[in-house]
């Protein structure tokens, strides 16, 4: 099969969706398909192979946050070389409703088009506003993925329509054969994500720490993820600063190490997340899971049967939570061979023959991926101009 | 005279949304077509897995004839009583397919391995195919209902589309992803 994947943020910055496109786009070469990943990267950015630059993202301030998009007659082109070259069988669109390449690709292209929609964010005003630019593009899409049952759930309810929930994937042996490092065990607490980014919930961590050292002063807190170190640990006390390790940016080698050697993984996300990719990678590594009661982990937690659930921003559910796990290797044990069994169905084997399933469906019966002529109908009455 | 070429004017704009609109719903219908055909497609298989399961020697007589008729009867079905059928197709399953024990006997069984995976994959593969056609479905339906459609009779003679409703729940031992 020649399967087309747009990406819509830039590759040269790491991110979920990013690494999601990556994993996919090998699984898929590696079962013998063609494939060709469009996304946005800077000219002199060392790519794969199988990605194709659709010129540097702009950054430009986009709902609440500065975002890196690419939009525009030069990125419009590129998006219909790219379709013409490609001569795909399928597209495979990500993210097709943030004001990038996928929506790019879905206004360009006709034939079999696949979307995945990552995020579960609510509807924003420009949404709402563009909603009638926007229909014509979405309902060429002939098949869509949601991530998780909640991010379906808002799809459905924003778009209307349907979805079928297919997780994101994980290589799983990858996590589970890691080598522990013996200067992380004994008593550590795992916490991966970037510092100074509160959603990720460190702060939250940091509330609860001194119960825990209060109660148990050898555990050692350590943080995998860029940001301000000093300004994470400002609200602790002096003493207790020398508890919290910071490792700074961590590779993926170093990450699975990481979570095969703690005693306990703790994600205290206050919200914004649609799936939980960590979680499943954690559960990978065997680490006992302790996690915020958000929809998203909640499902990926499997009600809770898979890693331990505490109320959302709580300090002190976090510190008793932790506590009664630190002091209970059995349980701990029990959390561990229960995330291992639960976590297979999020492996690329799974994930990957799902996605590929869809595809198969969709492009059963239909021609093959196309530059939309009626565009250019346009661009002849002047109404368009790319 | 400026006025005359702005009503002009006006009028070239409005044929040129109007054809774009037309379009747009032809595509839509094209869309709807495929699903279906894709649809058509997952149900027969499913229809053909049971049907070989059940002529396969490889389960109880009583379980065998249940599998054989409910997907003799989907086979065959009228277009009208399709959706009935097929779903008494996903009770059938569902009903030979209760136990654990039930799908390890047909994987012991020579060529087992290979029918039980035909099935596995025909049982996901319906849901699937069923929602995108119905994802179909539904958006041409907002687009037909749609004032400028229904005032110049974009649609032409294309039937209202239909969704397919059925029961398309595959039995629970099969749906297990996390046994693979």
């Amino acid at each position: 099969m020649r399967i087309g994947i747009v990406c819509p943020y830039s590759w040269d910055v790491p991110g979920g969706v990013q690494f999601h496109i990556r994993d996919l786009a090998e699984h898929l070469i590696r079962l013998g398909h063609e494939v060709s990943v469009l996304a946005p990267a800077d000219d002199d950015t060392p790519l794969p192979p199988f990605v194709v630059s659709a010129g540097r993202a702009v950054p430009v301030p986009y709902n609440g946050s500065v975002a890196r998009l690419n939009f525009g007659f030069l990125s419009a082109a590129r998006v219909r070389r790219w379709l013409h070259d490609g001569d795909f069988d399928v597209i495979h669109i990500h993210e097709p409703t943030s004001p990038s390449l996928g929506l790019l690709t879905c206004w360009a292209a006709q034939g079999p088009i696949v979307a995945t929609f990552h995020t579960s964010n609510p509807r924003s005003r420009a949404m709402i506003a563009a909603y009638p630019i926007l229909q014509p593009a979405l309902e060429k899409i002939s098949a869509r993925i949601a991530v998780s049952e909640y991010a379906r759930r808002t799809l459905v309810e924003h778009l209307g329509g349907d979805a079928v929930v297919i997780p994101n994937g994980v290589d799983v042996d990858f996590f589970a054969s890691a080598e522990p490092r013996p200067e992380w065990q004994g008593g550590t607490i795992g916490f991966i994500g970037r510092i100074d980014e509160p959603r990720k919930g460190l702060p939250v961590v940091m509330r609860a720490l001194p119960r825990i050292l209060a109660e148990r002063p050898d555990t050692r807190l350590l943080v995998a993820g860029r940001g301000d170190e000093e300004e994470a640990v400002a609200t602790l006390p002096p003493e207790m600063r020398g508890n919290v390790e910071f490792l700074g940016m961590v590779s993926d080698e170093e990450k699975a190490r990481l979570l095969r050697s703690v005693d306990l993984y703790v994600a205290p996300n206050t919200g914004g997340e649609s799936f939980g990719i960590i979680l499943v990678e954690a559960l990978s590594a065997g680490a006992p899971v302790l996690a915020s009661d958000l929809d998203a982990f909640t499902q990926v937690l499997d009600q809770g049967a898979a890693g331990e659930l505490f109320a959302n921003e709580d300090a002190d559910a976090l510190a008793d939570a932790a506590l009664r796990l630190l002091a209970d290797p059995a349980r701990r044990a029990e959390l561990s061979e229960r995330g291992s069994r639960h976590v297979r169905r999020f492996d690329w084997s799974t994930v990957g023959a799902d996605i590929l399933a869809v595809y198969e469906t969709v492009a059963a019966g239909a021609a093959s991926v196309a530059a939309d002529e009626r565009t250019s109908l346009r661009a002849r009455f002047g109404l368009a101009r790319d | 005279m400026t006025t005359l070429i702005w009503i002009a004017a006006a009028l070239v704009v409005i044929g040129v949304y109007l054809s774009w609109t037309a379009g747009r719903l032809d595509r839509l219908h094209s869309r709807i077509d495929a699903a279906r055909a894709a649809l058509d497609a997952q149900l027969l298989r499913r229809a053909s897995v049971a049907q070989e399961l059940a002529t396969a020697g490889i389960l109880d007589p009583a379980a065998s004839m249940v599998m054989y008729q409910a997907a003799h009867a989907a086979r065959q079905a009228e277009e009208e009583h399709r959706e009935v059928a097929e779903s008494e197709l996903s009770q059938a399953l569902r009903a030979v397919f209760a136990e654990a024990p039930q799908v390890e006997a047909v994987r012991q069984a020579p060529g087992g391995e290979e029918s039980l995976a035909e099935l596995t994959q025909a049982v996901r593969r319906v849901p699937m195919a069923r929602r995108f056609h119905n994802d179909a479905v539904r958006a041409a339906r907002a687009l037909r209902r749609h004032r400028k459609v229904r005032w110049f009779r974009l649609a032409g003679h294309a039937p209202f589309p239909m969704a397919f409703e059925m029961d398309d729940e595959p039995p629970a031992v099969l749906a297990d992803r996390a046994g693979h």
